[in-house]
């Protein structure tokens, strides 16, 4: 047993919260290691029992990949910017699938993990953003394989490369945005779950996933850009190919909206944080 | 520096009860809602409005908790004492009031949270502990007491889903018990496991409240209660009802909550956890008068009748009574069909409503209050009802053997047993 020799215990007080509440960081650094365990608890547990285990991580973009090659590139023939169909399609899904399984994880995670929430107190926040954060392996793995079909079209990164962690960061921002309000909604509304895969639908097809935003009509392009997977998407492609820079006010639209996303997600997660042990 | 753990002022909770009950709505009630409150409005605002719907749960607690204090908590079902832990434990906030917590709260009300059936033992130790709020450091120091303490060593790399839910709870619990917060908050959780298990659990708290650690004890079993703290608050409707010493709440609590009329009568609403067909009715003590008393004489035999109320026939039903004390240590039980030739004369009991009643003899029970409790079961198939705590009854010693010694005697008993003196040698 250990006891420590000064007297300095920290005191904690525990009352009615009210209004705006920020994140407390000091508090997020001293839960950090929670974070680590529920990260390495959704790594560890997504494969277990599958024969192919991390494997499918790298089947699912390249299975992916090859039914967008055939159906939409060779089949309905829609252009892809002058880029190979496969390195086009790649470059777009690496980014939505870290969105797609990020959002859908993030929104189901704290009903998901209520008998934590409903019995133990920590910052609720690291249970949305675990998911989040774990589905960065994947993606990391999904690189490499396009590094390889890269390697296969011969195609030489060029110093747009550079830019990647951005776009990167910045899809992360979104899905962290938008994961916060549903995991929110989701304790009050279990409407959620049964949204969330529409949602991903909808703006899987609002995004240029499959067709270049090239192709999206001038009048409604001021609102198409307001959808930050948009400048997101355009960015993996520029800076993976070197082609097609998304222009400077799709960029601000979208790391604009993103950050609204970002902030006003976890103001109501914030708000509504106090009442998830009740109503979850 | 002061030496206080805990100071609680005013605490209190409040659920609307809506939210409470069904825990979520969907949009489409929250639609119909906002639908229906203009029309409701449109109709004149004929009807009144809604009773406030909400309870609370806890009002108006304070307390304070010293360093290296056990303080125990008692409070029938639905008291607040949940509540109480849940607030101290920063799992949701009060309504109004604040509280002072110095130190890290560790809370053994959530043995087995987080834990992944995926996952191996040795993995959902490492996790488990990082959701109580245990360094890494910490565990791997404390790894293998965890290990052998839940006595699990061959299967630590095992899926728990494989576990058996006993090992699953020796486990969970294991990692909670070694845990070192400055407050150790724990609730009904002994009540898990096998009794070799529980007693391993028992002596486990006894040993940390050894070492000077503040502990929150939330406990039915006043035995635990009294053996574990000297202090005691007792919660009656959210509310604290008295704050004592230990021995003085166990015995308001017994006493506040339980008839002393000699008599209880149940209503389908408050025989809470009657099952199937049979419905307890009511229990009563009768004096050696014949009258309905809490109070009988220990020199005097005297009756308990159980009443109850069958909805068809029950093959092999036997009610019991539990005499315990009032420190809830168990005296004896008995049960109606412990004769031989009852039991085969009574192996199905029909549809309709009995009583079972049953003699105790003079000169048995010392002075003091006894806790009667009752239970129906039929062997080892199914068991209807139990209460433990159903009804008291206070014995008077007057005229008991021994009693022209003006002493108290030890133990529940008070027999008359037959004594012989002889004279061996001159």
């Amino acid at each position: 047993m250990q006891r420590s020799e000064t007297n300095e215990v920290k005191m904690t007080l525990i009352q009615p919260t009210r209004g705006w509440i920020g994140i407390n960081f000091p508090e997020l650094w001293r839960y950090r290691e929670l974070f680590f365990f529920l990260v390495w608890r959704d790594l560890k547990v997504r494969y277990k029992q599958s024969i192919l285990g991390a494997g499918w991580a790298i089947i699912q973009p390249v299975l992916t990949v090859a039914i967008f090659t055939v159906f939409f590139g060779k089949w309905a023939g829609i252009p892809t910017d002058d880029i190979p169909q496969p390195i086009f399609y790649f470059s777009a899904i690496l980014p939505w699938q870290l969105l797609q399984s990020g959002v859908s994880k993030a929104g189901a995670s704290l009903v998901a993990s209520r008998n934590m929430v409903t019995k133990v107190y920590f910052p609720r926040l690291v249970v949305p953003m675990a998911p989040i954060i774990a589905a960065l392996l994947d993606f990391g793995i999904g690189f490499l394989v396009l590094l390889v079909i890269m390697l296969f079209y011969g195609i030489v990164p060029t110093t747009a490369m550079l830019f990647l962690p951005f776009f990167l960061l910045l899809t992360i921002i979104t899905a962290s945005g938008v994961g916060f309000w549903l995991a929110g909604l989701n304790v009050n509304y279990r409407d959620i779950g049964h949204i969330i895969p529409f949602l991903m639908q909808l703006w899987f097809f609002i995004s240029p996933i499959v067709y270049s935003a090239s192709i999206v009509p001038e009048e409604i392009g001021p609102v198409y850009r307001l959808n930050p997977m948009t400048a997101i998407i355009q960015g993996f492609r520029w800076a993976i190919t070197g082609t097609g820079q998304p222009s400077g006010e799709t960029l601000i639209a979208s790391v604009a909206i993103a950050l609204l996303l970002l902030v006003s997600g976890i103001y109501y997660f914030r708000r509504m944080e106090r009442t998830f042990a009740d109503v979850v | 520096m002061s030496d206080l753990a805990i100071r609680a002022v005013n605490l209190g909770k409040r659920y609307r009860l809506g939210e409470y009950i069904d825990s979520y709505r969907t949009l489409r009630d929250f639609i119909i809602e906002g639908v229906g409150k203009p029309l409701r409005w449109m109709k004149g605002r004929s009807e009144k409005k809604p009773a406030d719907e909400s309870i609370w749960a806890l009002r108006e607690v304070s307390f304070e908790l010293r360093r290296g204090q056990v303080l125990g908590v008692i409070g029938r079902n639905g008291a607040g004492k949940s509540t109480l832990l849940k607030l101290l434990s920063r799992v949701t906030e009060p309504t109004e009031g604040y509280a002072e917590v110095f130190g890290r709260v560790g809370s053994l009300l959530e043995v087995g949270t987080g834990f992944h059936p995926e996952l191996t033992g040795r993995e959902n130790i490492f996790l488990n502990g990082a959701i109580l709020g245990m360094k890494r450091t910490e565990i791997i120091r404390r790894f293998d007491e965890i290990v052998d303490f839940a006595e699990v060593p061959k299967f630590i790399d095992t899926p728990v889903k494989r576990y058996s839910s006993g090992m699953y709870l020796r486990l969970a619990f294991a990692v909670a018990a070694h845990l070192e917060p400055e407050i150790l908050v724990v609730d009904e959780v002994l009540a898990v496991g096998d009794a070799e298990f529980q007693k391993k659990c028992l002596g486990k708290m006894g040993e940390v409240a050894e070492q000077g650690r503040t502990i929150l004890f939330v406990s039915h079993n006043m035995s635990a209660i009294a053996r574990l703290t000297a202090e005691t608050i007792v919660l009656e409707d959210g509310r604290i009802a008295l704050s004592a010493p230990t021995n003085e709440a166990i015995d308001y609590y017994l006493s506040a909550n339980l008839s002393q009329a000699g008599e209880i009568h149940w209503s389908d609403v408050d025989a809470q956890g009657a099952s199937g067909p049979f419905h307890p009715r009511a229990l009563r003590v009768i004096d050696h008068h014949g009258r309905i008393s809490d109070k009988i004489l220990s020199t005097k035999p005297f009756l308990v009748e159980f009443e109850y109320q069958l909805d068809q026939a029950i093959t092999g039903l036997r009610t019991g009574l539990y005499i315990s004390t009032t420190q809830g240590d168990p005296v004896f039980t008995t049960f109606d069909l412990d004769a031989p030739e009852d039991f085969e004369s009574h192996a199905v009991r029909p549809e309709g409503i009995h009583v079972s009643r049953c003699t105790f003899p003079a000169n048995m029970f010392n002075e003091g209050r006894f806790v009667l409790g009752v239970n129906a079961s039929s062997f080892r198939i199914q068991s209807y009802y139990t209460n433990e705590q159903a009804l008291s009854f206070m014995v008077d010693g007057t005229g008991a053997p021994g009693s022209h010694w003006p002493e108290r005697r030890t133990g529940p008993l008070r027999p008359a047993l037959d004594w012989e003196i002889v004279e061996l040698k001159k």
